[in-house]
């Protein structure tokens, strides 16, 4: 109820800063949502939120993945985490513009160069949490296991996994966030569509409502994929944790 | 100690172990620490706190394999290890913590295990919704589900209340007359040693050697708080000597 009230007075901000603004700098509610409804009916809409969410889950499933992995190995192994300790600082501070520009550069404006940017981007940040987490793990369940002889793969799953989860949530919820921010620049400097392209082109034609429509038709999908599929899969991981009395 | 013909199930000989501290000193922890237990055997290891049982099991658990000497165990036998906290996966229930570890234990098994621990109606329960002592009756059943060859016990009654303690204690000396599993138990708890060991194997203070080996030829059933006060002097008696 809170929520919906905020909204409503976010909502109610944005109208009356229309009003005072004007049309041409702060379109309406109202136009915006006749924006997105006519890109919606021409297609346009659906195929430009279709490419860039490929793009979001292509990066966002790499990073994801070889961040878990080199996470747990830096936060297992001392000499692998000293060894790639400076490479991630490296990484870390380096600027996400620097990235996407010499992907282009040395892999010409494609696709493959175009998600590993991204995903490269990610990377680190992904590293840093899954490593937090593997050095937090439970040494006394890593006896257990070894005492009673569980395969390695079984331990990963059932015993390092588990653990692991609190951490992998919280890589992927800010991770989501930070991915498709850069999917759209990444767009914007060199593909031919998506909501990056979108919005570069209605920058040149200075077209604010365009730019609104396609923000938030895009904010929109991340949202439903919040509550539809990050928040059920959370509550199914931490099921034991709910009935905790 | 094996009679001729049946050998040992663990022969251990523990020459030296040592830890460096944070500060670089080195601290000697077991020096010289041989025993050999038989087939079905219960050896209960008494020692003041601090005097490296719980680093012995490890080694003898396979799981510290930096010390100077050998511990001999049937190829391919199956380890069953109580710890002194019950380590369960929270994010299992009790029966899928059980399974985990023992996938090839049948239904009925681990049916008549959970009966036997009383168990069976926590089964679907995770370990977070348990008890102390249920949680380390788990641990147990975890440790039997598998059938070990030899069974490792880290002070299981431990920080548990003294009336819970003592069930647990009659239940598992019951579990062992029926099971015969050869078992190494840990305790600083002497009366608790006495009420269930075959044999009794008193620990020295740091760096840790085998004072003495007491057998116990009474039946564990017939220990009666009485009897086991008695065998309790009666070994106080005996080392007196070696005490001074």
């Amino acid at each position: 109820m809170l929520r919906l009230a905020s909204l409503a007075l976010l909502l109610a901000i944005w109208w009356l800063g229309a009003l005072y603004a004007g049309e041409q700098m702060l379109p309406g509610p109202v136009t915006v949502l006749d924006a997105i409804i006519a890109e919606a009916r021409s297609g346009e809409l659906f195929l430009n939120l279709g490419a860039t969410l490929l793009r979001v889950a292509l990066a966002f499933a790499l990073a994801m993945a070889a961040g878990t992995a080199i996470g747990l190995l830096m936060g297992r192994v001392a000499i692998a985490d000293r060894v790639g300790d400076p490479w991630l600082v490296v990484l870390l501070n380096l600027p996400a513009l620097v990235i996407i520009v010499l992907a282009y550069v040395w892999g010409g404006l494609t696709e493959t160069a175009a998600i590993a940017a991204v995903a490269i981007n990610k990377l680190p940040n992904a590293i840093v949490t899954v490593r937090e987490g593997a050095r937090a793990l439970d040494p006394g369940l890593d006896e257990m296991a070894r005492v009673f002889g569980m395969a390695r793969t079984t331990v990963l799953r059932h015993v390092v996994l588990p653990q692991l989860a609190p951490f992998l949530a919280a890589a992927a919820r800010s991770g989501l966030a930070l991915v498709w921010k850069i999917v759209l620049v990444v767009e914007l400097l060199g593909r031919p569509n998506g909501v990056g392209f979108q919005i570069g082109v209605a920058f040149q034609l200075f077209d604010v409502t365009r730019i609104l429509a396609y923000a938030l038709a895009f904010v929109g999908v991340m949202l439903s994929i919040e509550s539809l599929l990050v928040q059920p899969l959370e509550r199914r991981v931490s099921r034991w944790r709910a009935r905790v009395a | 100690m094996s009679p001729v013909g049946a050998p040992a199930l663990l022969e251990v000989q523990i020459a030296h172990k040592a830890f460096v501290t944070a500060s670089g000193a080195r601290l000697d922890v077991l020096r010289d620490l041989a025993f050999t237990l038989d087939p079905g055997e219960l050896g209960a290891f008494v020692g003041p706190s601090g005097c490296g049982k719980t680093t012995m099991l490890k080694i003898v658990a396979g799981l510290d394999a930096d010390y100077r000497g050998r511990v001999v165990l049937p190829a391919a036998a199956k380890l069953g290890m109580v710890f002194q906290e019950p380590r369960l996966l929270h994010w299992r229930t009790v029966e899928q913590n059980v399974r985990l570890v023992a996938a090839a234990a049948t239904a009925d098994r681990l049916a008549e295990l959970f009966h036997m621990l009383g168990l069976w109606e926590h089964r679907t329960h995770y370990p977070g919704e348990l008890s102390v002592g249920l949680a380390r009756r788990v641990a147990l059943a975890r440790a039997l589900a598998i059938e070990p060859d030899l069974l490792i016990l880290d002070e299981p009654f431990a920080s548990l209340d003294a009336p819970l303690a003592r069930r647990l204690r009659d239940e598992l000396a019951a579990l062992v007359d029926r099971l015969k599993i050869t078992t190494m138990l840990v305790t600083h708890d002497v009366e608790e040693a006495i009420g269930l060991a075959d044999r009794l194997f008193l620990l020295s203070a740091r760096p840790a050697h085998i004072l003495a080996e007491i057998p116990i030829a009474m039946r564990r059933s017939e220990r009666s708080p009485n009897e086991i006060a008695s065998i309790k002097d009666e070994i106080a008696r005996q080392l007196r000597p070696l005490a001074t």
